[in-house]
Protein backbone atom coordinates (compact mmCIF):
# COMPACT_ATOMS: atom_id res chain seq x y z
CA UNK A 1 0.00 0.00 0.00
CA UNK A 2 1.17 3.37 -1.10
CA UNK A 3 1.38 5.75 2.21
CA UNK A 4 1.11 8.84 -1.03
CA UNK A 5 -2.88 9.00 -0.15
CA UNK A 6 -4.04 8.06 2.76
CA UNK A 7 -6.89 6.35 3.69
CA UNK A 8 -8.07 7.49 6.50
CA UNK A 9 -6.77 11.34 8.53
CA UNK A 10 -6.68 11.55 11.68
CA UNK A 11 -6.35 15.18 13.31
CA UNK A 12 -6.68 16.16 16.80
CA UNK A 13 -9.27 19.51 17.30
CA UNK A 14 -9.96 20.51 20.66
CA UNK A 15 -13.45 19.09 21.00
CA UNK A 16 -11.46 15.57 20.00
CA UNK A 17 -10.43 13.80 17.12
CA UNK A 18 -11.60 14.06 13.36
CA UNK A 19 -10.96 11.47 10.90
CA UNK A 20 -11.16 11.84 7.26
CA UNK A 21 -12.09 9.12 5.07
CA UNK A 22 -11.10 8.79 2.02
CA UNK A 23 -14.23 8.57 -0.24
CA UNK A 24 -12.65 6.64 -3.24
CA UNK A 25 -11.58 3.30 -1.51
CA UNK A 26 -13.76 0.24 -1.02
CA UNK A 27 -15.40 -0.10 2.47
CA UNK A 28 -13.36 -2.82 3.59
CA UNK A 29 -9.93 -0.95 2.95
CA UNK A 30 -11.30 1.70 5.06
CA UNK A 31 -12.17 -0.66 8.31
CA UNK A 32 -8.86 -2.00 7.85
CA UNK A 33 -7.11 0.97 7.72
CA UNK A 34 -8.97 2.44 10.46
CA UNK A 35 -8.66 -0.23 12.49
CA UNK A 36 -5.26 0.05 12.07
CA UNK A 37 -4.62 3.33 12.72
CA UNK A 38 -6.54 3.63 15.78
CA UNK A 39 -4.47 0.11 17.25
CA UNK A 40 -1.02 2.60 16.32
CA UNK A 41 -2.31 5.56 18.37
CA UNK A 42 -2.44 3.93 21.98
CA UNK A 43 -3.91 6.06 24.67
CA UNK A 44 -3.31 6.03 28.65
CA UNK A 45 -6.22 4.50 30.90
CA UNK A 46 -5.90 7.43 32.80
CA UNK A 47 -6.82 9.79 30.62
CA UNK A 48 -10.03 11.26 30.08
CA UNK A 49 -12.61 9.59 27.39
CA UNK A 50 -12.20 11.36 23.58
CA UNK A 51 -15.10 12.06 21.03
CA UNK A 52 -14.53 11.38 17.63
CA UNK A 53 -16.48 12.68 14.58
CA UNK A 54 -16.08 11.26 11.59
CA UNK A 55 -16.12 12.74 8.11
CA UNK A 56 -17.30 10.38 5.11
CA UNK A 57 -17.06 12.69 2.51
CA UNK A 58 -18.87 11.83 -0.74
CA UNK A 59 -19.19 8.38 0.89
CA UNK A 60 -22.85 6.66 1.56
CA UNK A 61 -22.98 4.32 3.89
CA UNK A 62 -26.10 2.12 4.52
CA UNK A 63 -27.21 1.24 8.38
CA UNK A 64 -25.32 -1.84 8.23
CA UNK A 65 -21.77 -0.40 6.83
CA UNK A 66 -22.40 2.35 9.49
CA UNK A 67 -22.80 0.15 12.71
CA UNK A 68 -19.48 -1.81 11.45
CA UNK A 69 -17.64 1.47 11.14
CA UNK A 70 -18.78 2.05 14.95
CA UNK A 71 -18.15 -1.16 15.69
CA UNK A 72 -14.40 -0.38 14.82
CA UNK A 73 -13.71 2.54 16.69
CA UNK A 74 -15.98 1.10 19.90
CA UNK A 75 -13.12 -1.53 19.32
CA UNK A 76 -10.72 0.72 20.94
CA UNK A 77 -10.10 1.82 24.56
CA UNK A 78 -11.47 5.63 25.13
CA UNK A 79 -13.00 6.74 21.66
CA UNK A 80 -16.89 7.38 21.45
CA UNK A 81 -18.38 8.12 18.77
CA UNK A 82 -19.87 12.30 18.77
CA UNK A 83 -20.79 12.21 14.68
CA UNK A 84 -20.77 10.62 11.45
CA UNK A 85 -21.18 12.69 8.61
CA UNK A 86 -21.72 12.42 5.03
CA UNK A 87 -21.66 14.84 2.13
CA UNK A 88 -24.22 12.64 0.52
CA UNK A 89 -28.05 11.29 1.44
CA UNK A 90 -30.33 8.75 -0.36
CA UNK A 91 -33.07 10.08 -2.58
CA UNK A 92 -35.50 8.30 0.12
CA UNK A 93 -34.04 10.12 3.10
CA UNK A 94 -34.09 13.43 0.73
CA UNK A 95 -37.88 13.12 -0.19
CA UNK A 96 -38.76 12.03 3.65
CA UNK A 97 -36.80 15.73 4.79
CA UNK A 98 -38.93 17.37 2.13
CA UNK A 99 -41.62 16.09 3.80
CA UNK A 100 -41.09 17.03 7.41
CA UNK A 101 -40.54 20.75 5.56
CA UNK A 102 -43.39 21.20 3.18
CA UNK A 103 -46.24 23.46 4.39
CA UNK A 104 -49.75 21.74 4.39
CA UNK A 105 -52.44 24.37 4.19
CA UNK A 106 -55.79 23.78 4.96
CA UNK A 107 -59.21 26.27 5.13
CA UNK A 108 -61.56 24.94 7.88
CA UNK A 109 -62.64 25.69 11.18
CA UNK A 110 -60.75 23.09 13.54
CA UNK A 111 -64.16 22.59 16.21
CA UNK A 112 -64.66 21.03 19.36
CA UNK A 113 -63.50 17.58 19.21
CA UNK A 114 -61.96 17.59 16.04
CA UNK A 115 -57.88 17.08 15.54
CA UNK A 116 -55.61 18.00 12.85
CA UNK A 117 -52.39 15.93 12.60
CA UNK A 118 -49.81 17.10 9.75
CA UNK A 119 -46.28 15.65 9.11
CA UNK A 120 -44.28 19.06 8.53
CA UNK A 121 -45.36 22.55 8.67
CA UNK A 122 -49.16 23.62 8.53
CA UNK A 123 -50.39 27.10 7.77
CA UNK A 124 -54.69 27.29 8.79
CA UNK A 125 -56.04 29.61 7.58
CA UNK A 126 -59.39 29.64 9.63
CA UNK A 127 -60.15 28.76 13.78
CA UNK A 128 -58.63 26.71 15.96
CA UNK A 129 -61.80 26.75 18.67
CA UNK A 130 -61.76 25.87 22.65
CA UNK A 131 -61.70 21.58 22.41
CA UNK A 132 -60.29 21.70 18.95
CA UNK A 133 -56.30 20.19 18.44
CA UNK A 134 -53.85 21.01 15.87
CA UNK A 135 -50.85 19.34 15.73
CA UNK A 136 -47.74 19.02 13.31
CA UNK A 137 -44.29 17.71 13.31
CA UNK A 138 -42.75 21.08 11.87
CA UNK A 139 -44.42 24.79 12.92
CA UNK A 140 -47.91 25.67 13.46
CA UNK A 141 -49.19 29.01 11.78
CA UNK A 142 -52.76 30.26 12.37
CA UNK A 143 -54.47 32.77 10.01
CA UNK A 144 -56.94 33.07 12.20
CA UNK A 145 -58.11 32.52 16.27
CA UNK A 146 -56.49 30.16 18.05
CA UNK A 147 -58.34 29.28 20.91
CA UNK A 148 -57.78 25.66 21.93
CA UNK A 149 -54.73 23.60 21.84
CA UNK A 150 -51.70 23.42 19.22
CA UNK A 151 -48.39 21.31 19.69
CA UNK A 152 -45.77 22.05 17.20
CA UNK A 153 -42.96 19.55 16.99
CA UNK A 154 -44.74 16.65 18.38
CA UNK A 155 -41.36 14.73 17.40
CA UNK A 156 -39.27 16.39 19.73
CA UNK A 157 -38.38 19.65 17.78
CA UNK A 158 -37.77 22.16 20.26
CA UNK A 159 -37.01 24.78 17.29
CA UNK A 160 -40.67 24.62 16.13
CA UNK A 161 -42.72 27.50 16.57
CA UNK A 162 -46.59 28.30 16.71
CA UNK A 163 -47.61 31.56 14.81
CA UNK A 164 -51.37 32.84 14.86
CA UNK A 165 -53.08 36.09 14.09
CA UNK A 166 -55.07 36.13 17.42
CA UNK A 167 -53.16 34.01 20.45
CA UNK A 168 -55.88 32.82 23.06
CA UNK A 169 -54.90 29.06 23.18
CA UNK A 170 -56.02 26.51 25.72
CA UNK A 171 -52.56 25.19 25.77
CA UNK A 172 -49.44 25.47 23.51
CA UNK A 173 -47.33 21.90 23.32
CA UNK A 174 -44.12 22.68 21.52
CA UNK A 175 -41.88 19.35 21.36
CA UNK A 176 -42.11 18.28 25.44
CA UNK A 177 -42.89 21.50 26.84
CA UNK A 178 -46.48 22.56 27.60
CA UNK A 179 -48.14 25.72 28.82
CA UNK A 180 -51.69 26.48 29.61
CA UNK A 181 -53.76 29.60 29.57
CA UNK A 182 -53.92 31.30 33.16
CA UNK A 183 -56.54 30.66 34.94
CA UNK A 184 -58.34 34.19 35.17
CA UNK A 185 -59.92 35.60 32.56
CA UNK A 186 -57.88 37.18 29.52
CA UNK A 187 -58.06 38.73 26.22
CA UNK A 188 -56.27 36.93 23.60
CA UNK A 189 -53.40 38.55 21.57
CA UNK A 190 -53.06 39.64 17.85
CA UNK A 191 -50.13 38.39 15.78
CA UNK A 192 -47.99 37.04 17.91
CA UNK A 193 -46.15 33.24 18.26
CA UNK A 194 -45.10 30.90 20.85
CA UNK A 195 -41.21 29.56 20.81
CA UNK A 196 -39.41 27.57 23.02
CA UNK A 197 -36.93 29.94 24.94
CA UNK A 198 -34.06 27.13 26.06
CA UNK A 199 -32.22 29.74 28.53
CA UNK A 200 -35.42 29.99 30.79
CA UNK A 201 -36.97 26.37 29.74
CA UNK A 202 -40.15 27.03 28.67
CA UNK A 203 -42.71 28.59 26.14
CA UNK A 204 -42.65 32.43 25.87
CA UNK A 205 -45.02 34.15 23.63
CA UNK A 206 -43.81 37.09 21.78
CA UNK A 207 -44.29 39.65 18.95
CA UNK A 208 -44.38 37.48 15.65
CA UNK A 209 -41.46 40.67 14.53
CA UNK A 210 -39.18 38.91 16.68
CA UNK A 211 -39.24 35.56 14.58
CA UNK A 212 -36.28 36.16 12.67
CA UNK A 213 -33.97 37.36 14.75
CA UNK A 214 -35.16 34.20 17.97
CA UNK A 215 -35.36 31.74 14.80
CA UNK A 216 -33.71 33.08 11.92
CA UNK A 217 -33.13 29.85 9.86
CA UNK A 218 -36.59 29.49 10.02
CA UNK A 219 -36.96 29.27 6.52
CA UNK A 220 -35.59 26.67 3.70
CA UNK A 221 -35.06 23.21 3.73
CA UNK A 222 -31.60 23.33 5.31
CA UNK A 223 -33.13 23.48 9.01
CA UNK A 224 -34.42 20.07 9.10
CA UNK A 225 -31.06 18.99 7.76
CA UNK A 226 -28.98 20.46 10.81
CA UNK A 227 -31.96 19.56 12.87
CA UNK A 228 -32.18 15.86 11.74
CA UNK B 1 -91.41 18.48 -2.44
CA UNK B 2 -90.83 19.73 1.37
CA UNK B 3 -87.98 20.64 3.06
CA UNK B 4 -86.68 18.86 6.25
CA UNK B 5 -84.54 20.78 9.17
CA UNK B 6 -83.38 19.48 12.23
CA UNK B 7 -83.02 21.36 15.42
CA UNK B 8 -80.15 20.16 17.37
CA UNK B 9 -77.78 21.35 19.90
CA UNK B 10 -75.57 18.46 21.34
CA UNK B 11 -76.23 19.51 24.79
CA UNK B 12 -79.62 18.94 26.80
CA UNK B 13 -81.71 21.50 28.37
CA UNK B 14 -80.67 24.55 25.34
CA UNK B 15 -84.59 24.43 24.28
CA UNK B 16 -84.40 22.48 21.46
CA UNK B 17 -87.88 21.47 21.70
CA UNK B 18 -89.46 24.45 22.64
CA UNK B 19 -87.50 25.42 19.25
CA UNK B 20 -88.92 23.12 17.24
CA UNK B 21 -92.85 23.94 18.72
CA UNK B 22 -92.42 27.50 18.23
CA UNK B 23 -90.71 27.77 14.60
CA UNK B 24 -93.12 25.05 13.27
CA UNK B 25 -95.48 26.81 15.01
CA UNK B 26 -94.73 30.28 13.50
CA UNK B 27 -94.16 28.33 10.34
CA UNK B 28 -97.65 27.10 9.92
CA UNK B 29 -98.70 30.61 11.20
CA UNK B 30 -97.35 31.81 7.77
CA UNK B 31 -99.81 29.79 5.72
CA UNK B 32 -97.17 26.74 5.33
CA UNK B 33 -97.90 22.52 5.37
CA UNK B 34 -95.71 21.56 8.67
CA UNK B 35 -94.91 18.92 10.10
CA UNK B 36 -93.34 18.32 13.55
CA UNK B 37 -91.43 14.82 13.99
CA UNK B 38 -89.87 13.92 18.07
CA UNK B 39 -87.03 11.71 17.55
CA UNK B 40 -86.49 11.60 21.31
CA UNK B 41 -87.00 8.09 21.60
CA UNK B 42 -87.55 7.11 25.09
CA UNK B 43 -88.16 10.95 26.21
CA UNK B 44 -90.42 12.19 24.51
CA UNK B 45 -91.32 15.58 24.83
CA UNK B 46 -92.40 17.30 21.45
CA UNK B 47 -96.29 16.23 22.47
CA UNK B 48 -96.31 17.91 25.82
CA UNK B 49 -95.08 21.09 24.62
CA UNK B 50 -97.79 21.18 21.80
CA UNK B 51 -100.49 19.91 24.21
CA UNK B 52 -101.23 16.91 22.07
CA UNK B 53 -100.35 13.82 24.30
CA UNK B 54 -103.62 12.23 24.38
CA UNK B 55 -104.07 12.26 21.07
CA UNK B 56 -101.41 9.51 20.80
CA UNK B 57 -102.14 6.43 19.23
CA UNK B 58 -99.33 5.06 17.37
CA UNK B 59 -96.20 6.35 17.17
CA UNK B 60 -92.84 6.71 14.77
CA UNK B 61 -91.71 3.39 15.99
CA UNK B 62 -94.57 1.40 15.08
CA UNK B 63 -94.21 2.98 11.55
CA UNK B 64 -90.57 1.87 11.05
CA UNK B 65 -91.93 -1.71 12.39
CA UNK B 66 -94.97 -1.39 10.20
CA UNK B 67 -96.80 -1.35 12.46
CA UNK B 68 -99.33 1.55 11.34
CA UNK B 69 -99.35 3.70 8.07
CA UNK B 70 -97.39 6.64 8.61
CA UNK B 71 -100.47 9.19 7.98
CA UNK B 72 -102.16 7.22 10.88
CA UNK B 73 -99.29 7.88 13.45
CA UNK B 74 -99.78 11.13 12.17
CA UNK B 75 -101.56 13.88 14.68
CA UNK B 76 -103.21 16.81 13.76
CA UNK B 77 -102.51 19.98 15.72
CA UNK B 78 -106.30 20.59 17.62
CA UNK B 79 -105.51 24.61 16.74
CA UNK B 80 -105.20 24.64 13.10
CA UNK B 81 -104.99 21.85 10.25
CA UNK B 82 -101.62 23.24 8.56
CA UNK B 83 -99.58 21.51 11.77
CA UNK B 84 -99.07 17.86 12.52
CA UNK B 85 -97.21 15.79 14.66
CA UNK B 86 -95.29 12.49 14.66
CA UNK B 87 -94.74 11.77 18.37
CA UNK B 88 -92.08 9.67 19.35
CA UNK B 89 -92.22 6.12 21.12
CA UNK B 90 -91.80 6.46 24.72
CA UNK B 91 -91.38 2.70 25.73
CA UNK B 92 -89.20 1.66 22.82
CA UNK B 93 -85.78 1.72 22.90
CA UNK B 94 -83.42 4.07 20.62
CA UNK B 95 -81.73 0.94 18.42
CA UNK B 96 -85.77 0.88 16.80
CA UNK B 97 -85.12 3.77 15.07
CA UNK B 98 -82.30 3.53 12.44
CA UNK B 99 -81.16 6.23 9.83
CA UNK B 100 -82.72 4.40 6.61
CA UNK B 101 -85.80 4.54 8.31
CA UNK B 102 -85.86 8.04 9.04
CA UNK B 103 -84.41 8.91 5.53
CA UNK B 104 -87.54 6.49 4.83
CA UNK B 105 -90.44 8.46 6.75
CA UNK B 106 -88.59 12.06 5.97
CA UNK B 107 -89.03 11.51 1.80
CA UNK B 108 -92.68 10.10 2.62
CA UNK B 109 -93.59 13.47 4.56
CA UNK B 110 -92.04 15.56 2.27
CA UNK B 111 -94.99 14.60 -0.62
CA UNK B 112 -97.37 15.80 1.90
CA UNK B 113 -95.71 18.74 3.45
CA UNK B 114 -93.76 21.71 3.01
CA UNK B 115 -91.67 21.89 5.99
CA UNK B 116 -90.78 19.16 8.06
CA UNK B 117 -89.10 20.25 11.25
CA UNK B 118 -87.07 17.14 13.32
CA UNK B 119 -86.39 17.36 16.84
CA UNK B 120 -83.38 16.05 17.75
CA UNK B 121 -82.42 14.34 21.29
CA UNK B 122 -79.24 15.27 23.08
CA UNK B 123 -75.81 14.15 22.47
CA UNK B 124 -74.03 12.84 19.61
CA UNK B 125 -75.11 9.12 19.83
CA UNK B 126 -77.41 6.63 17.65
CA UNK B 127 -80.35 9.16 18.42
CA UNK B 128 -78.39 12.24 16.99
CA UNK B 129 -77.63 9.84 13.87
CA UNK B 130 -81.15 9.24 13.66
CA UNK B 131 -82.26 12.74 13.51
CA UNK B 132 -79.77 13.96 11.23
CA UNK B 133 -80.08 10.88 8.61
CA UNK B 134 -83.16 12.70 6.83
CA UNK B 135 -82.39 16.21 7.12
CA UNK B 136 -81.62 18.82 4.09
CA UNK B 137 -80.36 21.48 6.91
CA UNK B 138 -80.11 21.83 10.35
CA UNK B 139 -80.42 24.39 13.08
CA UNK B 140 -78.16 24.46 15.80
CA UNK B 141 -79.37 25.94 19.17
CA UNK B 142 -77.73 27.25 21.96
CA UNK B 143 -77.07 29.22 24.80
CA UNK B 144 -75.07 32.20 25.59
CA UNK B 145 -73.25 29.63 27.93
CA UNK B 146 -69.45 28.83 27.22
CA UNK B 147 -70.27 24.34 27.97
CA UNK B 148 -73.19 25.07 25.66
CA UNK B 149 -71.54 26.90 22.65
CA UNK B 150 -68.55 24.51 23.09
CA UNK B 151 -71.07 21.70 22.44
CA UNK B 152 -72.70 23.58 19.59
CA UNK B 153 -69.08 23.59 17.80
CA UNK B 154 -68.98 20.25 18.35
CA UNK B 155 -71.62 19.48 16.66
CA UNK B 156 -71.28 21.72 13.79
CA UNK B 157 -68.31 19.61 13.42
CA UNK B 158 -70.17 16.56 13.40
CA UNK B 159 -72.76 17.85 10.90
CA UNK B 160 -69.60 19.71 8.47
CA UNK B 161 -69.77 15.24 7.89
CA UNK B 162 -73.15 14.79 6.84
CA UNK B 163 -74.73 15.79 3.67
CA UNK B 164 -76.13 18.91 4.90
CA UNK B 165 -76.06 22.38 4.44
CA UNK B 166 -74.51 24.86 6.44
CA UNK B 167 -75.75 24.92 9.38
CA UNK B 168 -77.82 28.13 11.04
CA UNK B 169 -77.58 29.34 14.55
CA UNK B 170 -80.19 30.36 17.21
CA UNK B 171 -79.31 31.81 19.94
CA UNK B 172 -81.58 30.77 22.87
CA UNK B 173 -82.44 32.13 26.34
CA UNK B 174 -79.94 35.43 26.37
CA UNK B 175 -80.79 37.49 29.68
CA UNK B 176 -79.88 40.90 28.68
CA UNK B 177 -78.86 42.07 31.72
CA UNK B 178 -76.35 39.63 32.09
CA UNK B 179 -74.86 40.26 28.84
CA UNK B 180 -74.29 43.97 29.78
CA UNK B 181 -73.00 43.18 33.00
CA UNK B 182 -70.16 41.25 30.88
CA UNK B 183 -70.96 37.78 32.75
CA UNK B 184 -72.72 36.08 29.88
CA UNK B 185 -71.36 35.91 26.24
CA UNK B 186 -72.72 38.40 24.06
CA UNK B 187 -74.17 37.41 20.65
CA UNK B 188 -71.28 38.37 18.72
CA UNK B 189 -68.82 36.65 20.88
CA UNK B 190 -70.55 33.75 20.36
CA UNK B 191 -71.07 34.08 16.50
CA UNK B 192 -67.48 34.81 16.03
CA UNK B 193 -66.65 31.23 17.78
CA UNK B 194 -68.98 29.33 15.63
CA UNK B 195 -68.65 31.56 12.79
CA UNK B 196 -71.80 30.11 11.11
CA UNK B 197 -74.78 32.43 10.20
CA UNK B 198 -77.03 33.91 12.86
CA UNK B 199 -80.71 32.96 12.02
CA UNK B 200 -82.27 34.29 15.16
CA UNK B 201 -81.90 35.23 18.82
CA UNK B 202 -84.48 34.61 22.04
CA UNK B 203 -84.34 36.18 24.94
CA UNK B 204 -84.82 34.65 28.22
CA UNK B 205 -89.01 35.10 29.28
CA UNK B 206 -90.58 33.13 31.82
CA UNK B 207 -93.93 33.28 29.23
CA UNK B 208 -92.20 30.98 27.40
CA UNK B 209 -91.89 28.27 30.07
CA UNK B 210 -95.08 29.07 30.97
CA UNK B 211 -96.53 28.65 27.87
CA UNK B 212 -95.04 25.36 26.75
CA UNK B 213 -96.56 23.82 30.31
CA UNK B 214 -100.05 24.93 29.36
CA UNK B 215 -99.27 22.89 26.02
CA UNK B 216 -99.66 26.12 23.84
CA UNK B 217 -96.38 27.16 22.24
CA UNK B 218 -95.31 30.68 22.29
CA UNK B 219 -95.69 31.17 19.10
CA UNK B 220 -99.45 31.29 19.06
CA UNK B 221 -99.56 34.33 21.14
CA UNK B 222 -99.30 37.95 18.96
CA UNK B 223 -97.27 40.19 21.22
CA UNK B 224 -94.66 38.32 23.19
CA UNK B 225 -91.07 39.10 22.78
CA UNK B 226 -90.42 35.46 22.61
CA UNK B 227 -93.03 34.61 20.13
CA UNK B 228 -91.70 37.82 17.53
CA UNK B 229 -88.17 36.28 17.91
CA UNK B 230 -90.05 32.90 16.64
CA UNK B 231 -91.54 34.55 14.03
CA UNK B 232 -88.81 36.35 12.52
CA UNK B 233 -87.05 33.16 12.75
CA UNK B 234 -89.38 31.23 10.63
CA UNK B 235 -89.85 34.44 8.45
CA UNK B 236 -85.78 34.11 7.73
CA UNK B 237 -86.31 30.12 7.00
CA UNK B 238 -89.05 31.16 4.42
CA UNK B 239 -85.42 33.60 2.90
CA UNK B 240 -87.16 36.68 3.84
CA UNK B 241 -84.09 39.16 5.74
CA UNK B 242 -85.77 40.85 9.26
CA UNK B 243 -83.54 42.65 11.28
CA UNK B 244 -82.16 40.99 15.07
CA UNK B 245 -84.82 42.15 17.54
CA UNK B 246 -83.69 44.35 19.87
CA UNK B 247 -83.27 42.83 23.33
CA UNK B 248 -83.11 46.15 25.34
CA UNK B 249 -86.28 46.56 27.69
CA UNK B 250 -88.26 49.94 26.83
CA UNK B 251 -86.40 52.76 28.44
CA UNK B 252 -89.47 55.44 28.49
CA UNK B 253 -89.61 58.62 26.49
CA UNK B 254 -86.40 59.72 27.07
CA UNK B 255 -83.65 56.85 26.24
CA UNK B 256 -85.54 56.88 23.15
CA UNK B 257 -85.32 60.98 22.35
CA UNK B 258 -81.62 60.42 23.11
CA UNK B 259 -81.26 57.46 20.90
CA UNK B 260 -83.42 59.43 18.45
CA UNK B 261 -80.42 62.08 18.25
CA UNK B 262 -77.83 59.04 18.26
CA UNK B 263 -76.96 59.70 22.10
CA UNK B 264 -75.74 56.73 23.35
CA UNK B 265 -76.74 55.75 26.70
Amino acid sequence: MSNKKQIVTIKGTKDGLTLHVDDTCSFDEVLKELDHKLLRNYVDDDQPMITVSIQLGNRYLNEEQLEQLREVVRGHNKLVIHSIESDVITKEDAMEWMKDSEITSMFKVVRSGQVIDVRGDVLLVGDVNPGGKIAATGNIYVMGHLRGIAHAGINGDTNAIIAASYMKPSQLRIANYISRSPDYDTEGVYMECGYIDLNQEKIIIDRLQLLNQKRPDLSGLERRMLNG
Amino acid sequence: MGESIVITSGKGGVGKTTTTANVGTALALMGKKVCLVDTDIGLRNLDVVMGLENRIIYDIVDVIQERCKLKQALIKDKRFEALSLLPAAQTSDKSDLTPEGMVKIVQELKQDFDYIIIDCPAGIEQGYKNAVAGADKAIVVTTPEKSSVRDADRIIGLLEQEDIESPRLIVNRIRNHMVEQGDMLDVDEIVNILSIDLLGIVADDDEVIKASNHGEPIAFQPNTKASLAYRNISRRILGESVPLLSLQEDKGMFAKVKKFFGIRS
